[in-house]
């Protein structure tokens, strides 16, 4: 099987008085190097969705599968190992540590991953850094930055271990239309040239219209899966 | 360095005033700890050492606790005989065989021995009498377990050797009989002998009913006096090791038979307020550590609730619990390490300062320095307190924070 993120039957609940229904029954297949854009209105769980193949909430029923490893019998801390290792997260706002410097916000991961030492880690981290366009940044710290260069940071940190799949939520929704461009650019060149597979939730149609693949969420459920041209 | 380490670190430098007040907490927690218990231990110690040094570490008496074995039921075969109501005789003559004791006790190591004749006697000056004790002693032995040839103002006590017919009285009983070195008295024991002595030393100990009642004579003389030759009733026994004496007075009343107080034994109910004394200091010591422990809570909280995004984008790259946790803990670590490190520094610049301190208590002739025990324990035992509150302190905040679940803080920023 050649997917390499499935879900299947996936339903979310969110508890309480009046309990909401975020994710109703979506089953759905990932290909490896494929660029896919989730879009739907506000609150059309798009984003919970994205959360849920993620790994980083638990599906009320339904399973999903990891490069094969089917997830829901796993713990907070065996979710936690798959996220370090195998998906890398970019969300609307950049979501940066203010107080490391760009280059020490990139080699988080790395080093809790623990596989590389710190010169290696470092050279990694530049290395992305460079590829990104963004290396004479490196020893700022990201209120020195602009918007654009920040989300840029923070694709470099997401690609920091060298994940399988790179999630991204409104990875665009908090730049001018320039910035947007340039990101929407590199996760595009990330999936094509880089083979990673590229996850985005966006409501940003000049951002859904670069993807190989859209899927359209309306309260909670499929409403239409295609691939343009 | 490990990555929940420096982030602990960042945290603490990032809120710079609200670190250093937690860090002065402990500082002040951990000096005040250790000023305050090594004045009560030295103090403790001060009095001890009194206690001790004042009276012999062991006396052994011509008492008996526990009667002998009797004949008939050593006859008996397992309890046929049993004779109830037995007390010891009534021995008033003093220690039996005290050569042959005085040998064996002279003979463990680490002690020194002294045969003492105790016993009654009226003093007679210029038609004044008082009843007093007058012990026999030998000078020599004498010296090696008493602090008495510490306290003599005038004379000695090697003079007794010199002439026979010597006596040494306490300043109190001189002032009484308004007498001084060289004047004659006389010296009537409980049987009726009677003899003329000379004051040869005047001591005082500052103890009032000492130097009023006590008085030392030639343990021969004394042996004369009372009609009791080649009888001791007290042997005083001093040790290198004063708490070793309760087993030592033990192995003593084994082997001699006769009654052997410790200084232990004589003094449990003072050791024991001293117990107490140290456990109320303890903990009010302990609670300025506990007050200085809330700042560091209130401090990690404050970090907690403000870096709540950090911690959630932390779990989202893939950050255990346990290491949101840990961070925390470091920085609880960091604040009670540096602290106890400053508090230790600045504890013992307050105890030399205290140590200089001169103090002359009402009624005192002398001045006298505050007792401060320097003691390796009590700085350990402080640092072992700070670090104790310190990690409690943090444990709170940083379980919370390793409950943060990325996903809700998200959803609320989104």
């Amino acid at each position: 099987m050649s997917a390499v993120l499935r879900a299947e039957n996936l339903v979310r609940i969110l508890p309480g008085e009046v309990p909401v229904t975020l994710v109703n029954d979506i089953s759905l297949a990932i290909e490896r190097g494929e660029f896919i854009c989730i879009m739907g209105p506000s609150g059309s769980g798009k984003s919970s969705l994205l959360y849920l193949l993620g790994l980083l909430d638990v599906p009320t029923s339904g399973q999903v599968w990891l490069d094969g490893e089917e997830t829901s019998r796993y713990g907070e801390d065996d979710l936690a190992n798959r996220r370090l290792e195998k998906l890398g997260f970019v969300f609307q706002f950049h979501f940066l540590l203010a107080e490391f410097t760009v280059i020490d916000n990139v080699t988080l991961p790395i080093r809790r991953l623990g596989r590389l030492n710190a010169s290696a880690a470092r050279a990694r981290g530049l290395e992305l850094l460079d590829r990104l366009g963004v290396v004479e940044q490196s020893a700022k710290y990201p209120h020195q930055l602009s918007g654009g260069q920040r989300q840029r940071v923070a694709i470099a940190r997401a690609l920091a271990n060298d994940p399988l799949i790179l999630l991204a939520d409104e990875p665009t929704g908090n730049l001018d239309s320039a910035s947007g461009g340039t990101v929407r650019q590199i996760l595009k060149d990330l999936a094509h040239e880089m083979g990673k597979t590229v996850v985005a939730v966006t409501h940003d149609a000049s951002f859904a219209a670069a993807a190989d693949r859209r899927i359209g969420i309306v309260d909670g459920k499929i409403d239409a899966d295609w691939r343009p041209g | 360095m490990r990555i929940q380490l420096q982030v602990a670190l960042t945290h603490l430098t990032g809120r710079r005033r609200q670190t250093l007040v937690s860090l002065t907490g402990v500082v002040l927690g951990v000096a005040f700890f250790l000023a305050v218990s090594s004045l009560m231990r030295g103090s403790e110690q001060d009095f001890i050492k009194r206690l001790v040094d004042n009276s012999p570490h062991i006396t052994v008496s011509d008492e008996v606790r526990r009667p002998r074995t009797q004949p008939a039921e050593r006859r008996g075969i397992d309890g046929a005989v049993k004779i109830r109501n037995l007390k010891p005789q009534t021995e008033t003559r003093g220690i039996r065989g005290y050569r042959e004791k005085l040998a064996l006790i002279e003979a463990a190591p680490g002690l020194r021995v002294a045969p003492v004749l105790v016993g009654s006697a009226v003093l007679t000056f210029a038609g004044r009498e008082e009843g007093v004790t007058l012990s026999g002693i030998v000078p020599k032995t004498m010296k090696t377990v008493s602090t008495i040839q510490d306290k003599m103002i005038a004379g000695s006590l090697d003079a007794l050797d010199v002439n026979p017919n010597g006596i040494v009285i306490g300043t109190g009983l001189a002032e009484k009989f308004n007498l001084g070195l060289g004047r004659n008295l006389t010296v009537v024991a409980a049987s009726g002998a009677s003899r003329a002595m000379k004051v040869v030393g005047l001591f005082r100990t500052g103890n009032a009913s000492v130097d009023e009642t006590q008085t030392f004579t030639l343990l021969k003389r004394a042996q004369v006096l009372f009609e009791r030759p080649n009888r001791v009733n007290r042997f005083l026994i001093q040790l290198d090791d004063a708490y070793a004496a309760r087993a030592v007075a033990h192995r003593i009343e084994d082997a001699t038979g006769d009654k052997s107080v410790s200084w232990v034994e004589a003094s449990e109910d003072i050791l024991s307020v001293l117990v107490v004394r140290n456990i109320i200091m303890y903990s009010v010591v302990a609670a300025i550590l506990v007050v200085a422990s809330f700042g560091i809570y209130n401090t990690l909280s404050t970090i907690v609730l403000e870096k709540t995004h950090d911690i959630a984008i932390l779990k989202s790259m893939g950050f255990h619990a346990r290491d949101v946790r840990l961070i925390f803990l470091f920085e609880g670590v960091i604040i009670g390490l540096i602290g106890s490190l400053f508090g230790l520094a600045m504890g013992a610049g307050l105890m030399h300062v205290l140590s200089l301190v001169q103090i002359k208590p009402p009624g005192v002739s002398e001045k006298v320095f505050l007792p401060i025990w320097w003691g390796a324990q009590q700085f350990a035992l402080a640092t072992a307190f700070a670090m104790t509150s310190c990690i409690l302190a943090a444990w709170l905040p940083a379980r919370r924070a390793g409950r943060v679940h990325p996903v809700e803080i998200l959803r609320g920023a989104a």
